[in-house]
């Protein structure tokens, strides 16, 4: 599903440029369960903005779904990721003003999808992450936890083939950390891919394959 | 993305910060309103001039005696400015022109004029009978001059409604005699109360026929003679063919002037307009202002909001889509702030039209549609460049940095 050759991603910070990712290469199968794990500053976050579009690589090329991606434009990446890809983020990334109802509607909205639809799939969409009775609830009346499964819950509206979450418990406690993981991976088992970075081993050691970075390069790769 | 969607979405953040809204909007109406009242002051001022021109009558054409022209020019011509008189054979010749409706000539001077005991100065207007209806005078009570020949010097005068008040008080006027320098008169009617008409008050007047002016005058000639067009169109027309024929009359030299109601109106009406025009561009400055204000206010949104536009970004929102949600944003502002100033404006009109009632103050529709317009528009050219620069953010790092 996703095929990475030779990626790479360099910053310029001041007069320095700075190598964020060297040469990464990366094969993932439509369906895996991923853990990106390494120290921070090792590229991590950086592979996952390029796996989401949500940046370009300075070189390399990427195909999503056996469709080459790299040079999209910007309406066309925009489309790609309200099509194909959810985001999970750390702080949740809620609109404060739209209650989770609201929230989760957001790309069905920008999707352009008729009010009546919207309101039957985001009461799926809640029922499917135990929500549903905090629907009208703003972001600032619910804990971490329910936050994160309204996000989640947001991510999957779309129904989206790829997963992305970028330290999706590290703002959580341990208990609802495992609780929102539990979320995730019930979704992987329904079929979406998912791509995890973390750096809680507990939380890698349940992904069925971890890839370890440093240094914007891939270090290790293995698989349970 | 639905423009419904993009409308609610970009009205709840405006409606999320109620206080910053209401105060770009106010800045808006404060541009919009000034415009409208201004405009309307200035639109009030030309009515105001129109009607006073429109009130000593219509289709009128002027005939004056004597031409300003510079003379002694060419060599050889020695000989000066000749004026002739208009003389009342003039203005009976100007009666027998082709779309001439009436023709009343005017001689104009001040007399004493005494009843009794009572006495005071007054303007004495010698004309004709059709002067009330060419100048668009009331009569009060009886009759006005009478009709038939403008060389017959009948001893009647008809009092302005301020002399008839002061001669007579509450007593019947009509078929009394009055002493106007040394002849007598009997008053045959009297004028309804007018008030200042283009600096010229009728109530302080007395119409006596134009021959008996000459005479109490002792001169041949005449003041004015005021013609009334059959119809508007026909007014050049009139205008050329009494030139020609004074011209004619008066040994082929053209030394009289004749001036147009209308031309002297076109001007009024011009320099008015462009008065009103300057004044509302002036006043349609501060929707500049107001502009910059939107502009200020929304770079300064696009910075708090850097997360909220990357995560619509992750979301699946284009460039295009954010461009939209902002402009969307300043679009209602300007639309919420144009409409309060339209508000704003035509209550100030209101209130101005109260305090200065003989204005006709009315804001001018076109110049309200030209503030809420230039107000929209202000407000989507001024957001441009937030909006740009809300659709250029880099998604990943505006999520990231917070």
């Amino acid at each position: 599903m996703i095929q990475l050759d030779q990626a790479s991603r360099t910053f310029q910070v001041g007069d320095q440029q700075v190598l964020a990712l060297r040469e990464v290469s990366l094969s993932i199968a439509a369906g895996e369960y991923i853990a990106i794990m390494g120290p921070s500053g090792s590229g991590k976050s950086t592979l996952l903005n390029l796996l989401g579009l949500l940046d370009r690589p300075s070189g390399g090329r990427y195909s999503l779904d056996g469709r080459d991606v790299t040079g999209l434009n910007e309406a066309e990446s925009a489309r790609v990721r309200r099509d194909k890809i959810g985001f999970v983020f750390q702080f949740f990334h809620l609109v404060p003003r739209l209650d989770a109802a609201a929230n989760v509607a957001l790309p069905l909205v920008l999707a352009g999808i008729a009010p009546a639809e919207r309101k039957q799939r985001v009461a799926q969409l809640l029922a499917d992450v135990g929500l549903s009775e905090r629907a009208d609830h703003l972001p600032s009346q619910l804990s971490g936890g329910q936050l994160q499964r309204v996000a989640i819950a947001r991510a999957m509206s779309m129904h989206p083939a790829l997963l992305l979450a970028d330290e999706p418990t590290g703002n959580l406690d341990r208990a609802t950390g495992r609780e929102v993981m539990g979320v995730l991976e019930g979704l992987n088992q329904r079929g979406a891919t998912l791509i995890v970075i973390t750096h809680d081993q507990e939380i890698g050691a349940r992904a069925r394959r971890r890839i370890g970075m440093e240094d914007g390069r891939v270090i290790s790769d293995t698989a349970t | 993305m639905r423009l419904a969607d993009t409308f609610a979405l970009a009205w709840g953040t405006l409606a999320q910060q109620p206080r910053r809204t209401a105060l770009i909007g106010l800045a808006m109406s404060i541009g919009v309103g000034a415009v409208v009242v201004l405009t309307a002051l200035g639109e009030g001022a030309r009515g105001y001039v129109l009607e006073q021109f429109a009130s000593i009558g219509t289709n009128l054409i002027i005939v004056i005696p004597g031409r300003a022209e510079t003379t002694g020019a060419a060599p050889g011509v020695l000989s000066g400015e000749t004026t002739r008189d208009l003389t009342l054979e003039d203005a009976d010749a100007v009666a027998r022109i082709a779309w001439v409706a009436a023709v009343a000539p005017l001689n104009v001077g001040a007399a004493q004029i005494t009843r009794g005991s009572l006495g005071r100065e007054a303007v004495l207007l010698g004309s004709t009978a059709p002067l009330l209806s060419i100048r668009h005078m009331h009569l009060g009570l009886g009759h006005f001059l009478p009709p038939g020949p403008s060389d017959q010097a009948t001893p009647v005068c008809v009092l302005g409604d301020k002399i008839r008040a002061e001669l007579f008080g509450n007593a019947n006027p009509l078929g009394g005699w009055v002493r106007i320098g040394d002849r007598r008169f009997r008053v045959i009617g009297t004028l309804a109360a007018q008030g200042q008409q283009m600096g010229f008050n009728t109530d302080e007047a007395v119409v006596i026929p134009v021959a008996a002016a000459q005479q109490l005058f002792n001169t041949p000639s005449l003041f004015r003679i005021l013609i009334e067009a059959r119809g508007r169109a026909a007014v050049p027309r009139v205008k050329a063919e009494t030139l020609a024929l004074l011209k004619l009359r008066h040994e082929g030299e053209e030394d009289v002037t004749v001036i147009t109601q209308d031309a002297v109106l076109a001007t009024f009406d011009r320099i008015l307009t462009a008065l009103t025009l300057a004044v509302g561009g002036i006043a349609a400055i501060s929707l500049g202002v107001a502009g910059v204000l939107i502009m200020n206010v929304m770079l300064v949104s696009v910075a708090q909001r850097r997360a909220e536009i990357g995560l619509l970004k992750a979301l699946g929102a284009s460039a295009h889509n954010v461009r939209a949600l902002f402009l969307v944003e300043a679009g209602l502002i300007a639309t919420l702030g144009a409409a309060g100033g339209v508000a704003l404006g035509l209550a100030a009109s209101f209130v101005l039209g109260r305090v200065y009632p003989q204005l006709p103050i009315v804001p001018p529709l076109w110049a309200v549609a030209a503030a809420v317009a230039t107000a929209i528009l202000a407000g989507l050219l001024f957001a441009w460049l937030p909006a740009r620069r809300a659709a250029r953010l880099d998604a990943a790092l505006s999520l990231t940095r917070r």
